[in-house]
């Protein structure tokens, strides 16, 4: 690419701006898994008997197990929250600045 | 052995041979031997990817710490799992856009070539070799055990195919067998799911009330993998980074068309590791209530034949094959994916990128991978079999120790970072690995259980959050110690292409 060029992308109002959202999205969706993780294992250090309670009077299953089989699920539905930001969000300004500068 | 089992091996081998000789005709240069042409869709790779995360360790592994230790065993997997939105967060996009086949690209992508991919690429073998003798010998017992082949035969047949897989068909026949295997282990793991959970009404909560009654409410509770929080947050972080460091996996991420599809397919991946995670969960706690404890633990250590058990106490030995079966394409389609990300860093880091500066012909460059996946072939097979008796137990979590403080800090930072310099970069990469290697050899794991000493001068199990830690702090303080105008003026130029996608291949 030639330096013009380059320096007018990156002098872009519009690609600052994008840089500063997929930035700002990203750390968020990072923070948000490194949250729900690491509060997993500190309710296992330190939270032992909370879940271990059963989630009903009668019931074999305890809370545990559901906060268990939660945090992969929520995991896994995370990662669809992003695909959905990124489809709506990041690749239409990426359409039309690579659009805008022909690339 | 039974007819089934005999019957499904061979269909695999012929299947995956056939793969491998149509792949062998478009494997010719080298975006197509590395990077499957960049052909692969979003789905296929997130499907690949499983294939290439999902061990056998992590089937039966995880399958009898459920049966033998409960929920820890639950705990174990989500572990396993929390790094793949991680990766997809922050690196499947910037991989896609920055990189041409391998992780080291993008490290080096701005900083100086020859230092950075010299240590990029000792941090990979490092993980590649480490990881294949884990699998060799796992897989060597397991072939062993289900098979009745004798483990050195086991070990020489695993690496042979894997060879020719690698050799002749490249990343397309690595690719499509590992979406062959992640197709039959998902399959094989949901028909026994499906099967167990028939018997008790369809009631998880039934199973788990069985599980009660026969091996105590201490299975359904967290027990003592998480006493020392510090040990528990070193784990994890040694596996939710360690996951974005590993080389095999990160290059996966070359084979589709571009980082919409790259993001795409760590969705698709992430879903069918979990929904795999779940399903041992109930294959493990089947095979409690099924099988029974006491027969669990008596054949094969830590439980690793509970699923295998469990699919004859089932099906009886027709399902059983098929099961082993399962197993053996799961090894397979995992060390195919590592022999060849290590002959990737021989290759094209540490022969083309440092000692050639650059500048090979793509021949040569070909040439000299088919040569390094021979010679890791061979080596895999050698340490396969000369480890074949020893306490083993340490290599994986070493190997994502190492991914970890090694390959995540400098991938993350050189890519994120405008002040990150070479030295630093070097810097940060030396003292993962130098940290994370001596501490694994001081704790309880070496020191203790093969060394014979009284105690573990290291207290933790896992090194992560001290080498980690150290590979940033020092990264860091080395790259502000350090000017490097050239690299941030690239920096701003790899913007451009980093989140545009201007210029990648």
């Amino acid at each position: 690419m030639r330096k013009e060029e380059l320096l007018s992308i990156l002098r872009d109002p519009e690609f600052q701006e994008l840089a500063k959202n997929v930035t700002k999205v990203v750390t968020t969706f990072t923070i948000i898994m490194l949250v729900v993780y690491y509060s997993f294992i500190l309710m296992l250090a330190y939270g032992k008997d909370f879940l271990s309670t059963p989630i009903c009077s009668s019931c074999a299953t305890t809370i545990g197990i559901i906060v268990g089989i939660g945090v992969i699920i929520f995991s896994w539905l995370l990662t669809g929250a992003y695909i959905w930001w990124a489809n709506s969000n990041y690749d239409p300004t990426v359409r039309k600045l690579r659009e805008k500068f022909r690339r | 052995m039974h007819p089934v089992a005999i019957g499904f091996f061979l269909l695999f081998i012929a299947i995956t041979l056939g793969i491998t000789y149509w792949a062998a005709r478009k494997s010719k240069t080298a975006t197509e031997f590395y990077a499957a042409g960049r052909s692969i869709s979003g789905f296929q790779n997130g499907l690949a990817i499983a294939g290439d995360y999902m061990s056998a360790a992590s089937f039966l592994g995880i399958a009898g710490m459920v049966a033998t230790k409960g929920y820890d065993g639950l705990i174990y997997s989500i572990g396993f799992l929390v790094g793949w939105p991680i990766i997809m967060f922050l690196l499947a996009e910037p991989l896609r856009n920055l990189g041409k086949y391998t992780f080291a690209d993008v490290v080096a992508y701005r900083l100086k070539l020859r230092p950075i991919k010299i240590l990029a690429a000792l941090g990979s073998i490092a993980v590649v070799i480490l990881y294949l003798i884990a699998q060799m010998v796992g897989s060597g017992k397991l072939v062993q055990l289900v098979f009745g082949i004798p483990y050195d035969v086991a070990v020489i047949i695993i690496g042979t195919l894997m060879i020719i897989y690698v050799l002749f068909g490249g990343m397309l026949a690595t690719t499509w067998v590992q979406i062959i295997k992640a197709v039959l282990l998902l399959s094989g793991a949901t028909i026994m799911t499906i099967w167990t959970l028939s018997l008790f009404g369809f009631s998880p909560e039934a199973l788990f009330k069985a599980v009660k009654e026969t091996a105590g409410q201490k299975w359904l509770q967290p027990g003592g993998l998480v006493s020392n929080p510090i040990d528990a947050i070193s784990l994890g972080l040694a596996l939710m980074f360690g996951t974005a460091g590993l080389p095999h996996i990160l290059m996966r991420f070359y084979t589709v068309p571009d980082a919409k599809e790259a993001r795409k397919s760590v969705f698709f991946a992430t879903g069918f590791i979990g929904y795999f995670y779940i399903l041992t969960f109930v294959i493990g706690f089947g095979a409690v209530v099924l099988v029974g404890l006491d027969k669990i633990v008596s054949i094969g250590k830590g439980g690793n034949m509970a699923a295998p058990l469990l699919a004859k106490a089932l099906g009886g030995d027709a399902f059983l094959g098929f099961i082993a079966a399962v197993a053996f394409a799961t090894i397979l389609a995992v060390v195919a994916g590592l022999t060849l990300a290590g002959a990737s860093a021989l290759s094209h880091d540490l022969y083309v990128g440092a000692i050639r500066k650059g500048e090979s012909s793509e021949e040569q460059e070909i040439k000299i991978t088919r040569v390094a996946v021979l010679l890791l072939g061979i080596i895999a097979i050698i340490l396969g079999i000369a480890f074949k008796d020893q306490n083993i137990a340490f290599v994986v979590g070493l190997a994502f120790a190492i991914a970890a403080s090694t390959n995540f800090p400098a991938l993350i930072m050189s890519i994120s970072w405008k002040r990150f310099t070479t030295a630093g970069a070097v810097a940060s990469m030396i003292t993962g690995l130098v940290l994370s290697v001596i501490l694994i050899i001081l704790s309880k794991t070496v020191w203790v259980d093969i060394l014979g000493n009284p105690a573990p001068i290291f207290p933790y199990k896992n090194p992560a959050i001290i080498s980690m830690t150290a590979a940033f702090i020092v990264g860091i303080i080395v790259s502000l110690l350090t000017q490097e105008p050239e690299a941030e003026e690239k920096f701003e130029e790899m913007k451009v292409r980093k989140y545009l996608g201007i210029g990648a291949e």
